[in-house]
């Protein structure tokens, strides 16, 4: 088992928070509670997928970037780009003038973080063709997803990919072509543009990994609100620079849905948005689906198209992607980083991946069946209603959190008014009870 | 522990609800992920044998500290020739049950390979019982 403490990008922030419980009905993994009026995190159900985030009415939650200053302290500064990040501008912005405001911002080079994906489809295959005892094999490209799985489908860890998603092996190349170059590495700070809060926790407490390539992480946001305004403001381009990608096609798609499955060999198949995938799972982990070999899982609705700090629609995001057009590569031009394919190869594995089950009542199996039985007969008192006004996402979650000893059954608006029609609860300690979830505030008639 | 299952006679669309309650359970009891995978690989199986061939069933699972049992029985065709069914590819599943995705003959191998033991008892006209034990312990094994 991995001992370590995940990290989480998210936070909900108590003065922001006004207890409203929408996050906690969102939770892929019942990781929210209700106590004292606002909304808590159970740190070892979170996956970071954002959809707390993305239900959140006043913006309680926040995703945890570095602060944007602390590229100063580099003198190479690299921004690794997502191909997601460009596909946000209307096509009358070219990709040079997305790049030009990114370097007026702060940055030394900009690359694009899908650099590595030929590579890495390379060895890829090469993985397919070496381990066809452990079918299906999951990408280990979202980290959502392996935390999902480590989570709450512990049995699947060992199908998991152990190599590297994109954005760790170009980055090792952004460093090791700057050292090559004769620039000392503590002067080097890669910063990752992330489109969600996962890939930062990916960063700051890898999975299958030491510590991570990445100095810092500044949210996709952040910085399209910065690019965006310079290219509003300034309107002539100072440096008349043609399209300047070349990357393939398999590169610039490689974020979207089917980016990975369509290019995999053998018979794969490719699902996104968290509860899909969570369905999807579930007939895997029985063995119900023979025949598949690569697994293509991503917890956003349309991939990284859909990342929680996009901005543009990801719709669009998606139609600029895969309409962009390739410039043609001649003959005899060789991508930089090919000539890298040999150091990178030898470092693109990343170690096995272990299951941190959540799911469990106990270590023990013995104290588990007890606990299970209490959570039994807690469930037959419950309306299975699941309104959630007990602080709980459903009255089985309810009752799981009553025989772990984290709730009360007096919590249930449904036992206390039959309680207090008995006269067993007095209105006064009821009330209270309903206090200590959802704090006084909720009590009074008149809000300003 | 003990856990019932009425097993619904031709519905597929239900065919796995008892073993995916099953696993939901055995995760909540933290049983090694491995063995949860081979316990319910072999009750679906066999769940699925119950809708496919027989008019319906019952499930019986028992969970102890040591082992999981668990014990189907219907009152369907009955088995003819046990060890003819225990072919790899051999099936008689009706044209309907095969243009469903299943009926592929594999369904008994699967679960002989995931179980520590299978038992099979069946009386053609009369019905079929089939018995699957998983240990959880090493030493049993």
């Amino acid at each position: 088992m991995d001992n370590r403490q995940f990290h989480h990008a998210l936070t909900i922030s108590s003065e922001l928070c006004i207890g409203c419980s929408h996050c906690m009905n969102v939770c892929p993994t019942e990781a929210i509670r209700v106590r004292g009026g606002i909304a808590i995190l159970y740190e070892n159900r979170c996956v970071d997928c954002g959809e707390c985030f993305k239900a959140c009415p006043v913006h309680a939650i926040s995703i945890g970037q570095d602060d944007f200053s602390r590229i100063d302290s580099y003198k190479q500064r690299v921004a690794l780009v997502p191909e997601v990040f460009f596909g946000q501008f209307a096509r009358n912005i070219s990709r040079s003038q997305i790049k030009e405001a990114i370097i007026a911002n702060g940055f030394t080079d900009v690359v694009e973080v899908e650099t590595s994906v030929d590579l890495l489809l390379s060895q890829m295959k090469e993985y397919v063709k070496a381990n066809d005892s452990k079918l299906p094999l999951i990408s280990s490209f979202c980290p959502a997803i392996i935390r999902l799985i480590q989570v709450k489908f512990p049995a699947l860890t060992q199908n998991i990919m152990l190599l590297k998603p994109p954005l760790d092996i170009t980055a090792l190349y952004c460093r090791r072509r700057l050292v090559d170059k004769g620039i000392s590495p503590s002067e080097i700070g890669v910063f990752y543009i992330t489109p969600c809060a996962a890939k930062i926790a990916a960063i700051k407490s890898p999975v299958g990994e030491e510590y991570s390539m990445i100095t810092g992480v500044i949210n996709m946001d952040t910085l399209y609100n910065k690019v965006y305004k310079h290219i509003r403001n300034d309107r002539k381009l100072h440096y008349d620079k043609p399209e300047s990608t070349t990357l393939s096609e398999a590169a610039r798609c490689w974020t979207l849905t089917h980016g990975e499955a369509d290019h995999v060999p053998g018979r794969n198949l490719a699902v996104d948005e968290i509860h899909n995938v969570i369905e999807f799972l579930e007939k895997i982990e029985n063995d119900e689906i023979p025949g598949l070999d690569f697994l293509e899982l991503r917890a956003c609705d349309e991939s990284c198209a859909g990342g929680v700090l996009l901005t543009t629609n990801r719709f669009l995001v998606t139609e600029r992607l895969r309409k962009a057009i390739t410039p043609n590569k001649s003959e005899n031009t060789e991508a930089e980083i090919d000539s890298y394919s040999d150091y990178l190869a030898k470092r693109i594995a990343i170690q096995a991946i272990h299951p941190r089950s959540m799911m469990k009542l106990d270590e023990n199996m013995e104290e588990a069946m007890r606990k299970m039985d209490k959570a039994a007969q807690m469930l037959r008192c419950l309306p299975l209603t699941d309104c959630s006004a007990c602080g709980s996402p459903s009255c089985q979650a309810f009752a799981n959190d009553i025989a772990l000893g984290e709730a009360d059954i007096r919590q249930c608006i449904f036992i206390q008014k039959s309680r207090e029609q008995t006269g067993e609860l007095d209105p006064d300690e009821s009330l209270e009870m309903m206090k200590s979830v959802w704090g006084s505030s909720k009590f009074y008639s008149n809000r300003k | 522990m003990h856990f019932d299952y009425t097993i619904e006679a031709g519905d597929f669309s239900k065919a796995g609800d008892a073993s995916s309650h099953l696993k939901k359970v055995l995760k909540q009891l933290n049983v090694d992920p491995q063995l949860i995978k081979r316990i319910v690989i072999a009750f679906y199986e066999a769940e699925v044998n119950v809708v496919a061939h027989a008019n319906g069933g019952t499930a019986k699972c028992c969970i102890d500290l040591d082992r999981v049992s668990i014990e189907l029985a219907d009152s369907g065709p009955g088995i003819p020739d046990i060890e003819k069914a225990m072919q790899a590819g051999f099936s008689t599943a009706s044209a309907k049950v095969r243009e469903m995705g299943f009926g592929a003959g594999m369904g008994l191998q699967n679960i002989k390979n995931n179980a520590d033991h299978l038992t099979i008892k069946s009386e053609v006209g009369i019905g079929t019982t089939v018995e699957i034990i998983v240990y959880l312990t090493q030493a049993q094994q």
